[in-house]
């Protein structure tokens, strides 16, 4: 290669270069710019909070049953599918004590609390390791401490899954429509879509318009929802009061739902 | 050059077959409307219809957004009306018609925007 | 030098052909994947990754092993790697390609998958994969190429190539940590939560890619005559069972914490592999005492001098050592991280045909890139008469 050739090569890579970065700083620089001419806000009767928080009085659910009602309203509330196989979709679901608190294991429990259901869901972490690992930020952490999901990002590398200690996330292995009632138990809200992973959200699209949860709704003041933040709110009071226990304290994951047992 | 005259001459019918589109509009007739079928009742939309026109798809990504990301659920338009920001149950009350409406200019410039495996479309307007 | 893939025997078009084939019919399979989503495959909501990502973490590491013949060249000025290397960076490019496409065929929607570079999230360790992933399999082709283009014109290499191959030396240390840090920053995954985990996913990197790359150049000198030589092959035989011996060790670190602590969380995945659960042995566990076997049989055919270069012996030892290698790697460490589940309970997982058809179609793409890369490679060996001693 002679020199004017190579000096020729080296002047138009760097400008190559100068250029497409140039394209992408001014494309990243119009991302940002809003397009809408209006503006946004918040809903004017939605419910705020510094850090949404749950707290289950799982000493006034007697046996399984009593917890149907609730998973059947959440469940319905966000067109979660019934698929029947292990690659199944859970948002609110129940299992035992020991499988629900690992580290509380004693051989002895009471009976009471052996022979008992414990709902799960997720914890809305404030230290969340989903959000962590995600590469996309398909899961973020909402300033009110809600773990979000946005299902049109998620490119389903299940990283969150293999992240969340808790086991509250699901992904959608198959189509949820084929699995769901048409139509849909809420037309309201929409589905998710095949390949993408999907959780609990605590019902922020309630929130937003001044409605509980679904599940605190539906559990006739078993279960408490409110601002962690603040010590007057419900949940505070109740945890001031009661012995209450978090799955898998340890990992220092903070997790926002409590349980009363 | 080797083959000279054969490089050349490939190189025209390249070029004329890949800017063939542009040829075959020129000597074409106007392009057709695709006849989307307006709300009956609903004589404005969130915004101007050139605007909606040019920019719905961006602005739809902007409200997804600031809906899931911020929190801001309402959409105050330019001309102060207040809109609850959802494609479910703002957007497609009025546009009721899927079909009609959304298939329409989808379909003609083979977009297929993947809006519909989650969104509902009403019932009754079903592909 | 890129017309020297269609240059060859008869036996190279027909594996070609054969390679294409299978691309062909698993590409398929892979198609019956993107329609009915990752149904097809084993998993479950438990047991959320599997045969894909466990041969990814696989292949990083074969990858990375390139570094083993480069290091040795560049860092001490060892001559006898020389004719070899850059059959050790043409190998790490295949695996590199590899690794991409693994992690395409697990995504649940792969046509987002450029939303890693849109929305760059530095909080990830799969952002820093990505990004070590892709600069890897750049460092090797740049290098790889000018170095046998510069072999094939009978001059030195230019000099910007060295900085890079320093770099290439770095690099190839940082996949496979970055690769480990995908699994060892988990809280709650007990089996993956080991500080070790970025040493033993190098050392069993560097004696299973070297022992691959020794086995196919045996391969290779039986077909082409292509010899790298007995002292080349001598060193290498040594490095792989120095590296295999570390990496013995460092997973008797891992029980000794385990067992000696007593602590349940430890020690429950290792109990699940190696001896299943309720009293019934999982499909896995035979496999991991097969490579527990393995282990022990090709340390001990390697270990002593005499045997470590034998003719015979010596593909043997090295056949179990990347099997046991790969079992701990391959299958293990996913399986082991997912058993116990998050409730301390079992759900098993075992790959179906279809995710083992994809994982194949992938496969016979490395070896396709491999021996296209490889064939270019011969032929300038054979062209500047470096072909043998």
């Amino acid at each position: 290669m002679n020199k004017s050739r190579r000096s020729f090569l080296k002047v138009a890579g760097i400008s190559a270069f100068a250029l497409s970065t140039s394209v992408a700083s001014s494309l990243s620089a119009t991302a940002q710019a809003k397009v809408a001419p209006g503006s946004y806000e918040k809903g004017a009767s939605a419910l705020h909070a510094k850090r949404w928080a749950m707290v289950i009085d799982t000493r006034r659910f007697l046996t399984a049953k009593d917890y149907k009602p609730i998973i059947e309203a959440c469940h319905r509330a966000h067109n979660v599918p019934n698929i029947p196989d292990d690659q199944n979709i859970k948002w609110f679901w129940l299992d035992s004590f020991e499988h629900a608190f690992p580290d509380e294991m004693n051989e002895f429990l009471d009976n009471r609390r052996k022979r008992a259901s414990y709902p799960l869901l997720c914890n809305h972490c404030t230290n969340p390791p989903c959000v962590r690992v995600c590469p996309t930020q398909a899961t973020y952490k909402m300033e009110d401490g809600i773990v979000a999901m946005d299902y049109h990002r998620c490119i389903g590398c299940r990283f969150c899954m293999a992240g969340c200690p808790y086991g509250a996330r699901s992904f959608n292995f198959k189509d949820p429509r084929k699995f769901l009632s048409n139509p849909v138990p809420n037309p309201a809200f929409p589905t998710r879509m095949i390949g993408v992973v999907e959780k609990c959200t605590f019902c922020a699209e309630r929130l937003a318009v001044g409605q509980m949860p679904a599940c605190v709704e539906a559990s006739g003041g078993k279960i408490l929802f409110g601002d962690l933040a603040d010590p007057n709110s419900t949940v505070r009071k109740a945890l001031a009061e009661n012995y209450s226990i978090r799955r898998k304290p340890n990992l220092g994951t903070q997790p926002g739902v409590y349980y009363l047992i | 050059m080797y083959n000279a005259k054969a490089v050349t001459i490939g190189i025209i019918i390249f070029v004329i077959l890949f800017t063939s589109p542009f040829w075959a509009s020129l000597l074409g007739k106007n392009y057709t409307e695709s006849g989307i079928t307006l709300p009956a009742r609903e004589k404005e939309c969130v915004e101007s219809a050139e605007f909606m026109r040019n920019k719905h798809m961006q602005l739809l990504n902007e409200w997804r957004d600031e809906a899931l990301r911020n929190e801001h659920r309402v959409y105050v338009a330019s001309n102060g009306k207040k809109w609850a920001i959802s494609l479910q149950n703002t957007c497609l009350k009025c546009h009721k018609e899927y079909t009609e409406f959304c298939d329409k200019c989808h379909v003609a410039n083979s977009v297929d925007p993947y809006c519909w495996t989650c969104h509902l479309i009403p019932q009754g307007s079903k592909k | 030098m890129l017309e020297k893939i269609l240059e060859g025997p008869r036996t190279y078009f027909v594996w070609l052909l054969f390679l294409l084939l299978c691309i062909a019919g698993c590409g398929l399979v892979y198609l019956t994947q993107l329609q009915e989503g990752l149904s097809v495959t084993g998993m479950s909501r438990d047991v959320s990754w599997g045969l894909y990502i466990s041969q990814f973490t696989y292949f990083v590491g074969v990858a990375a092993s390139a570094v083993m013949l480069v290091l040795p060249t560049y860092f001490h000025h060892y001559k006898k790697f020389k004719r070899m290397i850059i059959f050790g960076e043409f190998m790490a490019v295949a695996a590199v390609v590899m690794c991409a496409l693994f992690i395409v065929v697990d995504l649940g929607q792969p046509q987002r998958m450029l939303n890693v570079m849109l929305h760059p999230t530095p909080n990830s360790v799969m952002f820093y994969d990505m990004i070590v992933l892709i600069g890897y399999l750049c460092l090797n082709i740049v290098i790889g190429w000018v170095t046998l283009e510069a072999e094939r014109h009978d001059v030195l290499p230019p000099k910007w190539i060295k900085p890079r191959i320093y770099l290439s030396i770095l690099w190839a240390f940082s996949i496979h940590t970055v690769t480990a840090f995908l699994y060892a920053g988990i809280p709650g995954r007990h089996y993956w939560l080991t500080a070790i985990m970025a040493g033993r996913f190098l050392a069993s990197a560097f004696c299973s890619g070297p022992a691959i790359l020794l086995l196919l150049m045996l391969l290779v000198r039986r077909l082409t005559g292509f010899d790298i030589g007995e002292e080349a092959k001598k060193t290498l035989a040594t490095i792989i069972v120095y590296a295999m011996c570390v990496n013995v060790f460092f997973y008797l670190l891992e029980l000794f914490t385990a067992f000696y602590s007593g602590i349940p969380g430890h020690a429950e995945p290792i109990r699940v592999l190696f001896f299943g659960h309720d009293g019934h042995m999982l499909w896995v566990s035979y496999w991991m005492w097969a490579a527990v076997i393995m282990a022990i049989a090709c340390l001990a055919i390697l270990i002593p001098p005499q045997t470590r270069t034998h003719p015979t012996l010596m593909p043997a030892a090295l056949i179990m050592l990347v099997a046991a290698s790969w079992i701990d790697k391959g299958l293990g460490l996913l399986i082991g991280g997912f058993t116990p589940n998050m409730y301390e309970t079992i759900t098993p997982y075992l790959p179906t045909c279809r995710e083992v058809a994809v994982a194949l179609g992938v496969y016979a793409v490395g070896a396709l890139v491999l021996s296209l890369l490889w064939r270019v490679a011969l032929g300038v060996k054979k062209e500047t008469g470096h072909y043998t001693d």
